[in-house]
């Protein structure tokens, strides 16, 4: 689906890109990870045709620069940074539904979904919206029309846990017609979503593997948390994660989507001497044979 | 919609929240109301009174104000975009960098164009409320004169924002461009320049490409037909031109100025690197 054949990138003197060899077909999903100034974003910039490079990129035969209507017609993407728009959302999005060919409604659905009051934000100026509201609209944008190449550049980085549950889910609705490419500097933020890792360093690719790929993204994992005792700092954290407290706050229970587990048991390492036991299980699967992690 | 106008009609809301309009309207708007605060309505300078008089004084404060307001604002806009992000996202919609362009351009030149027009045409309708003879024709070729002012220094300001990589490169160009253009006017340096002994032809030509002086030349013709003002420079402009043919040069040629440089703007802008 992406061919890209020997893509280098200079600013000025500066070598951003050497010589990239990369291609992507359907159905991948790719974790494009590297240290800040690996090459990731300027990739990206490439690839959507906002940059001029030497080398060959095409998307279905198609170089994004030269044809870039009918290129980034079948790209949605999330920049990591949200744009300082002043315009209301409900410009916004009628500007974005008119040029994509998508309808306003398309895109207000997957808002709904994502848990953003859509009629309560409409009016407002994009750039007055918090850091996580401002995401789920761009996701909303991305997703709310056709499209089989996501690039998303640390997409879930502000949703709260809830509303990442549902984007992984709208992502696993995508996954068999659309390939994915999502950058992040740190991988174990976007390990559960893919099934391959690019890594970038100083423009050269130093990594493109495969990986196992038996997460399934819309999962959920039913969870317990056993406390030796109840703590206050503990219990405001995991209320974020909507988990509910028995037992004076010693016990608390509460659901995890599939490719947040990495995320979630790294929230609590943090408080690794309160916890006595974690029990996880797939919700869709029943019996104690299909209980994925139990540490008493 | 037309991508262009979808991309124009994004402008205009946008420019319309921004402060830089709101002092615009403010500052043109209360030019007119200081013209007639200051009762230049009632007084008679150098044989002209009434309406004619504050549409003069009106267009003589415009042609220095509106270039640098259009200049600065439409430069800090667009580069402060690029430097900002919202190039990196906007452009990556499937929106055409013509549409894109041209749509940013119309839209701000609708911006641009229409708190200094109603301005004038409030004086207009202050004069019709008070039963004054309105000068139509007058008022028809002001309208294009600023139309045409408009247009051009857009266009230029599209240029410089095209080239510039930042904001405030792109304000210190479009402020040195203002500048200069303002000092070759025939107040200023071209005085100077003819005193230095720079042959006469010389000195008409370069005030017959200064968009600026050809605004104020042609604003000056329209009460003072014979050019009186300018001194000898009118014969070679009337020999040359006739008054028929400065109007028309001073409407076109701004037109065509600004619409070159927002060509090349344009070409400069579909080839660089977008965000």
């Amino acid at each position: 689906m992406i061919s890209i054949q020997g893509v280098s990138k200079q600013f000025r003197r500066v070598s951003v890109l050497n010589s990239i060899d990369l291609d992507i077909h359907h159905g991948d999903r790719v974790a494009l990870v590297g240290s800040n100034g690996a090459g990731k974003t300027t990739l990206i910039r490439c690839l959507l045709g906002e940059y001029n490079y030497q080398g060959k990129i095409e998307i279905d035969g198609l170089e994004p620069g030269a044809n870039r209507t009918r290129v980034l017609k079948r790209i949605g993407f999330v920049p990591q940074l949200s744009p300082p728009l002043k315009m209301p959302v409900g410009q916004l999005i009628r500007f974005a539904a008119g040029v994509c060919q998508s309808t306003p409604d398309a895109m207000l659905a997957i808002c709904d979904q994502l848990g953003l009051d859509s009629a309560e934000v409409w009016r407002r100026p994009f750039n007055k919206l918090s850091g996580g509201q401002k995401q789920k609209l761009l996701i909303s944008i991305a997703l709310g029309r056709d499209t089989d190449l996501l690039v998303l550049d640390e997409p879930a980085a502000n949703l709260d846990p809830e509303a990442r549950h549902t984007f992984f889910q709208l992502l696993a609705d995508r996954q068999q017609h659309a390939a994915m490419i999502i950058s992040s500097h740190r991988l174990d933020e976007v390990a559960a979503l893919v099934n391959r890792v690019v890594e970038l360093d100083q423009g050269n690719i130093v990594l493109n593997d495969h990986v196992a790929d038996q997460i399934d993204l819309a999962s959920v994992l039913n969870c317990c948390l056993t406390l030796t005792r109840a703590d206050a700092a503990f219990a405001e954290t995991i209320r974020e994660w909507g988990f509910v407290d028995s037992e004076g706050g010693r016990v608390w229970r509460g659901d995890i989507a599939g490719p947040d587990r990495l995320r979630f048991l790294g929230v609590l390492s943090r408080y690794a001497a309160l916890i006595k036991g974690i029990e996880l299980a797939d919700s869709q699967k029943e019996g104690s044979a299909d209980v994925q992690a139990r540490i008493v | 919609m037309n991508h262009l106008l979808l991309a124009a009609r994004t402008d205009i809301s946008e420019s319309l929240r921004s402060r830089w309009f709101m002092v615009y309207t403010l500052v043109f708007g209360g030019i007119i109301v200081a013209l007639f605060v200051s009762g230049l309505t009632e007084s008679r300078v150098m044989g002209f009174s009434g309406l004619s008089r504050v549409l003069v004084t009106y267009l003589q404060i415009t042609m220095a104000i509106l270039p640098v307001f259009v200049l600065i604002t439409t430069v800090r806009s667009v580069a402060g975009d690029r430097e900002a992000g919202v190039f990196e996202y906007m452009l990556s919609l499937p929106v055409s960098l013509s549409a894109w362009y041209w749509g940013k351009m119309l839209g701000r030149f609708f911006v641009v164009f229409l708190p200094v027009v109603l301005a004038m045409f409030a004086a207009v309708f202050w004069g019709l409320g008070k039963a004054i003879e309105i000068p139509w024709v007058q008022v028809a070729y002001y309208t294009g004169f600023l139309l045409s002012l408009a247009w051009c220094f857009l266009g230029i300001g599209m240029l410089v924002s095209t080239l510039a990589r930042t904001s405030d490169v792109a304000t210190g160009i479009a402020f040195i461009i203002w500048l200069v253009l303002l000092l070759f006017m025939d107040l200023i340096l071209l005085g100077l320049l003819v005193r230095q002994g720079m042959p006469s032809e010389s000195v008409i030509l370069l005030a017959l490409f200064n968009p600026m002086q050809v605004f104020r030349t042609a604003a000056m013709m329209l009460f003072d037909p014979h050019l009186v003002l300018l001194g000898q420079s009118a014969y070679v402009i009337l020999d040359n031109f006739g008054q028929l043919g400065y109007r028309a040069w001073a409407l076109a040629y701004p037109v065509v100025l600004g619409s070159v440089c927002a060509w090349a703007g344009y070409s400069v802008f579909k080839r660089s690197d977008l965000p």
